[in-house]
Parts: structure tokens; sequence; C-alpha cells
């Protein structure tokens, strides 16, 4: 059927444009011999070929276009013709006996157009008298194209201001009159074209409309190219005038275009001042209308025109445009109750966007429309198409653009509340962006009220949301995103004491309702944001001591205890110890002795019952030595108790090497360095000489197991050891000790040749030679060393 | 001439947020050979940003470390060095130059780089160099106050070593220079 109506079309085209040719040529011939009777007869059987019906709009303009090309020639010879005598008026006259309208009409226009210029009349009654005359033509097709031609032939004949056509008689006025006259019986031809054939044909037809659609508009274009069509006749003629035809006509399909076409092709200056009269006609609009994109396009040319120049930014606040944009999507929100919920968010982003731009001071104008967003959304089930969310995370993400400051987010009473209509998985997307913002900008967050509004913000990340159905989270995804608020604690910060304090609590209180999964990623940032704390106190005098104030290292410490508690029972217990310890030294600096133990009791049962794995082992007790090396706060009773314990722990490690070499770092636990350090000679001495009982049982272990030696870089490692404490000057490790070692490592050594460790070779070989080059140095050392034989 | 980057104890995201702004932007894909790290880094993603920088890595575990497959000390060769890399809480007393002598001679290597302290460290004595680069994201020490982001940029030519240390203090990096070359002798 369809490629049948293609097929008939375009034969009836051909046959048109046969007919067609066929006329022009004869009137070509009557052009050249100069005989108007003819010529006047062959125009007008040429121009009934536009009679037709039969050919859909993209054909007729084909034949139109045609037309148009001979009449300008048709028209040259009007001209020639005055010139040798013939009356303007006559021929005027003359071109009406054609017997068709159509033709008639479209000669008439053609003589018309040399009647103005000939300026035997006045222009505006010539274009009055044409623009009457035209109503004989009724057919949409027909009628839409024969007054294009008029409206094209007349163009540069109106009267305007500054024109040649203008004068006592004739002025813009008349102008404007004339093209909206002919602006309105073009959209009420275009409109009635829907009428026109079968209803099954609508949709058809509905295109073929839309074709069309740019001959109306050109009238509102040539409009906006009248020199005489100021502010003040736009507003007081021009603008009702159209707008009447728009709303009256009822058409969704016109409505919509020509109130695009107003928005585009009139300077942004006169939207601006007639505001509310454009805005006032949207409600009235047809409710299937696309409005939203209309009032968007709108908003978008006024923001331009608002960042073109900061001179227009004053008129902008005296036509209050904000409230009336603002009031104008409310109503037409309103009046169109079924428009979607994405329709009005995306209007919404289009005024924040037209806010920040034209008022980014106005934090209450962003407010008041995030909060506006809020009502439509809300009764409404969390935005369950993408699109929706689409635009509400469009609208979130405006004013972090904007600002590139979190801060002023934080402000936004509204902000939140428009987080909570987004769905479990883009809120959490949305929270993931506020805290990039925050940390691409280096913004601190400086007080606990906007720590608050922050975490009211992410809690999407910071907590399992309710009703939220348990998912499969990624595992990627989700360390991820704890990472990226780990991150976060350390923005949130004031120099202030008591402030941090505050913030320290407002985060904690927080993240301890992360759960399990949450807690080891949150907790290790706080604990160390108030060990931070801890130590900006300890430069204020008078401090670690009084439990007075709103702030001191005791109150911090007993905080850090309860937090960290927490971390150790959601089975994090190589972390907790870890950050236990950190608080013992915390604890030491501050000099208080019974914290620092407390916090080293649980660092020891955290390693008693919780640390199984061997080689975790291995780790925290060489924490545990490490941090133990460092206190000075102890007593002798607590400090030979913790040391006890550290050496069992050691003695007690699975491997025979591990159990050596944490003994051997026990040493330490008895000879520091330091002027007032604790120098028990002995007691480092029974370590060592433990160490090489392990390492012995160890390399006889090795014989029996494996048939084969053992691991000799202990022996290597423990005469290392001794070397140390021999400089160091204790009086138990002596020459001769060492000779002693020396002789008994070439023994084992030499006992078992065919395996070779060449790592030991190694260390054994930069021993030797560091023990030479100490012989070498003299002095105190090189005496020292002296005895010791190589 | 080689460029062998060492930085670590970085403690994202415990202690530190991110690299400073001011490091990030030297620190540029394309430039560097090697990259060492002693280790505390503390995610995947520092992890995959070093990597990105330059795709040789080498990384010993610190106590913080996520990754459980870093090893606890490593051995390279660059040109005519021998590099030990380790994180250095195993070394008792932290820090402490002797101790770290013994685990330099125990790995036979002329450069050792370790970590732990936050301190930047460079010291040259008769068994070769200890470097510690410190904390390049200048992160909260139990051992060190006021610790200040640094790290540290060597440039290994022949027989020759250069090291660049590049600190940030009050906002502007600072850059020092310290030479070292390997005698014959050494080994």
């Amino acid at each position: 059927m369809l490629s049948d109506g293609v097929e008939d079309e375009e034969k009836w085209l051909a046959e048109g444009i046969a007919g067609f040719q066929q006329n022009a040529f004869c009137m070509h011939r009557a052009l050249d011999s100069n005989n108007l009777r003819d010529a006047l007869k062959y125009s007008a059987q040429m121009l009934s070929e536009l009679r037709t019906s039969r050919l859909s709009p993209h054909k007729y303009y084909e034949l139109y276009m045609r037309s148009f090309d001979e009449l300008r020639r048709l028209e040259m010879f009007f001209k020639e013709e005055t010139k040798r005598g013939c009356s303007i008026v006559d021929l005027y006259e003359l071109v009406q006996h054609a017997g068709n309208i159509l033709p008639r009409l479209y000669l008439l226009c053609t003589v018309g157009s040399v009647y103005i210029k000939s300026k035997e009349a006045p222009a505006k009654d010539v274009l009055k008298d044409l623009v009457e005359m035209c109503r004989g033509v009724q057919h949409p097709v027909r009628g839409l194209f024969l007054r294009s031609y008029l409206s094209q032939i007349s163009r540069d004949k109106l009267p305007d201001i500054g024109s040649e056509y203008e004068g006592d008689v004739g002025t813009v006025m008349d102008a404007v009159e004339f093209v909206l006259q002919n602006f309105t019986e073009m959209n009420k031809l275009w409109v009635r074209m829907q009428h026109q054939g079968p209803a099954r044909e609508k949709e058809k037809r509905e295109k073929e409309r839309s074709e069309l659609r740019d001959l109306v508009g050109k009238n509102l274009h040539v409009l906006s190219q009248v020199e005489g069509v100021d502010l003040e006749m736009y507003k007081e003629t021009v603008l009702p005038r159209v707008l009447e035809q728009v709303v009256n006509c009822k058409d969704e399909l016109a409505q919509y275009y020509l109130m695009d076409c107003i928005i585009q092709v009139f300077p942004d200056e006169y939207h601006l001042q007639t505001l509310e009269t454009l805005l006032g006609a949207c409600p009235q609009l047809q409710s299937s209308v696309d409005i939203k994109t209309v009032l968007s396009q709108l908003m978008e040319r006024l923001s331009n025109y608002a960042s073109s120049s900061s001179e227009v930014l004053p008129e902008f606040l005296q036509v209050e445009a904000f409230s009336k944009l603002s009031g104008a999507i409310g109503k037409v929100i309103e009046a169109q109750p079924e428009m979607p919920v994405v329709g009005a968010i995306s209007l919404y982003v289009s005024l924040l966007t037209f806010t920040l731009r034209v008022h980014p001071d106005r934090l209450d104008y962003v407010d008041q429309v995030l909060g506006a967003c809020v009502k439509k959304l809300s009764g409404k089930a969390k935005a369950e198409d993408s699109k929706a969310t689409k635009q509400v995370v469009a609208l979130l993400s405006a004013p972090l653009e904007k600002y590139n400051d979190i801060v002023t987010a934080l402000k936004l009473t509204n902000y939140p509340r428009v987080m909570d209509h987004l769905d479990h998985v883009t809120n959490k997307v949305m929270a993931v962006v506020i805290i990039q913002s925050i940390m691409k900008n280096n913004t601190y967050i400086t007080t606990a009220n906007r720590v608050e509004a922050l975490f009211e913000l992410i809690k999407g990340l910071i907590k399992d949301m309710d009703g939220t159905p348990i998912e499969e989270l990624d595992e990627e995804d989700f360390k991820e995103e704890q990472n990226s608020v780990a991150r976060l604690i350390h923005m949130l910060v004031n120099e202030d004491h008591e402030e941090m304090m505050k913030i320290i609590t407002t985060v904690r209180r927080h993240i301890l309702q992360g759960g399990p999964k949450r807690l080891p990623f949150t907790i290790p940032p706080l604990i160390f944001s108030a060990l931070k704390l801890v130590r900006g106190l300890q430069g204020q005098e008078g401090d670690g001591v009084g439990e007075e104030g709103p702030v001191t290292s005791k109150k911090i410490f007993q905080l850090l205890h309860q937090t960290i508690e927490t971390l150790s029972s959601v089975s994090s217990p190589e972390l907790a110890l870890r950050l236990f310890l950190q608080c013992a030294e915390a604890a030491n600096d501050c000099d208080l002795e019974p914290v620092a133990y407390e916090f080293f009791t649980q660092a020891f049962i955290l390693y008693e019952e919780e640390v199984a794995d061997s080689k975790a082992q291995v780790t925290a007790i060489h924490l545990i030595i490490g941090t133990l090396q460092r206190m000075t706060v102890f007593g002798v009773e607590n400090r030979d108790t913790l040391t006890h314990k550290a050496t069992g722990y050691s003695a007690k490690l699975l491997k025979k090497p591990d159990q050596c070499r944490a003994v051997y770092a026990c040493s330490h636990l008895f000879w520091v360095d330091e002027q007032d350090g604790i120098k028990d000679g002995e007691r480092v001495l029974l370590c060592l000489k433990r160490a090489l009982r392990i390492a012995n049982a160890a390399q006889q272990m090795a014989n029996v197991m494996r048939g084969s030696g053992g691991p000799v870089t202990l022996f290597v490692e423990i005469l290392n050891k001794y070397l140390y404490f021999f400089e160091k000057g204790n009086p138990h490790i002596t020459s001769n000790i060492i000779q002693g070692l020396i002789e008994l490592i070439a023994t084992e050594m030499q006992s078992d040749s065919s395996t070779h460790d060449p790592l030991a070779d190694a260390f054994l070989a930069s021993t030797m030679r560091y023990i030479q080059f100490q012989k070498q140095k003299g002095g105190l050392m090189g005496e020292k060393y002296e005895p010791i034989k190589v | 001439m080689v460029l062998v980057l060492a930085l670590g104890d970085l403690h994202i995201p415990h202690r530190a947020p991110d690299l400073p702004a001011k490091f990030k932007s030297m620190l540029v894909p394309g430039k560097i050979q090697h990259i060492i790290s002693p280790g505390n880094l503390c995610i995947k993603e520092v992890h995959d940003y070093l990597k990105s920088l330059c795709p040789d890595l080498h990384i010993t575990r610190g106590e913080y470390d996520e990754d459980a497959r870093y090893p606890e000390t490593k051995t390279l060769t660059i040109g005519q060095f021998k590099l030990g890399l380790c994180h250095g809480h195993q070394v008792i007393p932290w820090g402490d130059l002797d101790s770290l002598a013994m685990l330099q001679r125990q790995l036979d290597v002329d450069i050792l780089v370790t970590g732990h302290t936050h301190q930047f460290k460079a010291y040259k004595h008769e068994g070769g160099v200890v470097i510690n680069p410190g904390s390049a994201t200048g992160a909260y020490s139990s051992i060190t106050y006021d610790v200040n982001p640094s790290f540290v940029l060597m440039d290994i030519d022949g027989l020759r070593v250069v090291v660049y240390v590049y600190e940030l203090i009050d906002g502007e990096v600072k850059v020092d220079k310290i030479d070292f070359k390997k005698t014959a002798t050494t080994h």
C-alpha cells in the first residue's frame, strides 16, 4: 500500500511538472515577444498545477519552488511592462481576470510586488489588500504556500522604520500588523491541516505538518528582523498577539513549536523584560505540550545571557527573574499532573542551572529549588527509573561543581532530603561524588556541625540503610567506598582542640553504626585522628595531668580504648593490637603509666587469645618488643611484668628460627642505649645465650629431619648481636665469648660442607669484614677488637 | 643512568588521605625505571597508583599492608649496586643504625632502604649506605614528631649514586642531594 502510495505520488509529481514545464515554455515565448495577454494566460495555466491536492507537502514544495523561479521572471516582465507605459493599476486589475483563484492570487502578489515598488499606492494598502485577498484560499497546504509566497515577496517592502516604504500613511505598525495577520492566518491553516483526510492517516499527516512548521515560523523570524519592533512594541503588541494565537489554537504541535520559536528568534533582553507574559502563557498550553523543554530552553538562553556580561545582572534582579521562573515552573507542574517525575526534575535542574549562573550568591534560591524538588518527589517511591535518577544526580552535582566546595552544599538544608529520594545504589554513588569533590578541592571540614551534615549526606556509605535488601556487594567496590570514607576522615579537622574533640566524637558516633564489615576501614583513621589531637595537647602546658577541662588526653585515651575494643570484637584482632600499641606509645609520651600499661595489657590479651596464625604472631611479637623497647614510663615492676611476658611469648613461637630471632630481639629490652636507659648486661647475656640454645636446637632438629645443616645464619645473626652489645660496652660480653662464637660458627660451617648456604656464607663474610674494619679503625674501638682473631 | 624512586610509609588511608598534590604532580609515569618501597602503602589503590608510575615495583611488607604477599625482605641489583629492602619494624631497636647495619650485612647489599620511623635518613658507613626515605605522606608516627612528607630519588650511574631527597616543608618542596661512590674494595 505504502509503496503504491509513494509510486503514485511520484507519478503525479512527474505529471504536474510536465504540465508545468509545458506552460512555462509557452509563457517564456510570450514574455520574449512581449505578449502580455498570452503571458497571463500561460502563467495562470502554469500556476494551475499548484491546485493539486494529491501531493504531500514535500512534493508540493518542489512544484512551488519551480513556480517561485518562474514568477521572478514574470515579475521582471511586469516591471518592464510598466516602463513601456502600461499602468500598474491596470495590471493589478488585469491579473484578477484569471479564472481560478489560486493562480489569480499568485499573479496578484507578483504584480503587487511591482505595485509597491512603483510607490503609486502606499505599501500598507497594497499589503493589506493582498493579505485579505489570500483568505480566498482555505485549503491548508495551498494556502500555506501561497501565504509563504506573499511573505517572501513582501519581506523587503515592509513600511519599516528607515525603509523607503515608510511614510505618513504607512508606519511600522502597519508592517507589524501585516506580518501578524499573515502569521495568524497561516497558523490557522496549519492547525486545520490535521483535520484534513481520514483519521487513520493522522500520524502521517502530523509528520507532514511538522515539515511545514518553518513556513509558519518564518513570520516570527520576519517580525524579529523588523527594525521598528523595539522592546516597547514587542511587549505591547507583538508578543501578546502571537501568544494569543498560540494559546487559542489549542494544538500541541503548533504550541510547542511556536513557543520554542519565540524563544529562539527574539532577543534575550526582550524575554527578560516580558518574562511574566511569556511564562503566563505556559500553564494555558495543552497539557500534552512538552513545556519543560520549552522552559529549559528559555532558562538556558537566559543563563547564557546572564553570563555574557555582568552588566545585565541588575536587570535580572529588577524583573525578579528567579521568582517568576520558579513560580511558572510550579504552575506548569501543577497544571500537568501527568507529567512524569523525570520531566519535573529536569525542569528543576534547568532552574538550578539558571540560579547558579545568575545568582550564585543566593544559596537560599538554590535551597528553594531543591526544596521544590523534594516536594515533587515526596510521596513517590524512590526514583525508580534511571532517567529520573540521572536528573536527580544532575541536580545534586550542579552545586558541587559550581561552588567546588562542599561546605557550601552543607548549608543547603534540602540537599540531604533530595538525596533521600535516590535509590540505595545511586545514593552511594552520589556520596562518593561528594567525597571526591572534597578530596579534589582539598576542602577541610572544620566544625562538628558541618561534619554532622556531611555524614547525613554520605550515610549510604556509613551504615546499612533500612529496608535495603542485603545485596551481594562487589568486594572491590565496597573496599573502595570504605577507603574513600577513611580518606575523608582526615579532612575533618580543626586546630582548636575543643572543636576537634567534638569532631572526633561526631565521627565516632557515626562510624560505629557501620557494622563489622566497615569498622576495620573506618576505625583506624579515627584512631590516628585522635592520636594527633593527643599530640597537639602535649604541646599545651599543664595537660596530661588534670582531668578538668573539656579536652584532656585522659578523656581521649578512654575514647580510644573503647573504640579499639569495638574493633577487636569484630574479628580484626591484628589491627586492634597494632592500634593498642600505638596508643601505649602515645600514653608513654604523655607520661601516663597506668594508661600505657592498660593498652599493653590489651595488646597482650589479643595476642594470647586472638592471634593464632604463626606468621601473624611473629610480626605481632616484634611489634610488641619494638614498642616495649621504647617505653620509658614504666616503673620497675610494670616493666618486669611486660618484659617477662614478651620474652616468654618469644620463646613460644612455633618455628625455632622465629623463636631464636624474637628472643635475641628481647635482649634490647634490657639494654636501652640512652643516657637514662636501663642497662642490665647480665640479662642481655641471658637472652643471647637462650637464643644460642634455640639456634642449636634448630640445628639439631635440621640434622635429624633432613640430615643436613641447619640455619647457620642464625648463629651469624647472634654473633652480630654479641658484637652490638660488645661495642656498647656490656661488661658481660667479652672478646673471649665472641672468639668462642666465631669458632663455633666455623665448626658448624665445616661440619657440613656439602650444603653451604651461600647467603649465610656471604653474611659471615661481611661480618668478618666488619670485624676486620673495626680492628683497623684504631682508637678505643680498635683496642676493644684487638684480641679478636679472625 | 638509572632513576630509582624510593618511597614508603604512606599509610593511606589510615593516617593520610593521599599523597601531597605537589608530590603527585612531580611523579609522572615514564621517568622512573624502578620503584622500591619499604612498605605500609597500605591499600591496593596505592599499589596500583605506584604501578602506574612505573611497572617495575618492589615492595616489602609493612605491618599495616593489606597485601600479605609482600616479602619481609627483598634484594635486587641495579647496575653495579646491590639494593636491600625491608620495612624495618622487625629490626629492634627501631631506626637504630647499628642494627640496620647488621641487616645490611645479612642481606649483603650496598644500599639498604628501610622505613618505619617516618624520618628521612641517609647514612654512609663502611659497609655502604642506609637510607630511610621517610613517609611520603608525612603520616603520623609514634616514633617521630612533626613528620614532613618526603621521598628519595636515586640516580644510579656506574659506581656512583646520587641520592636526592624531596621534602615538603611548609608547602614548599625542598631538595637535598647526597653523593655516594662505591669503592671497588667494598666487595
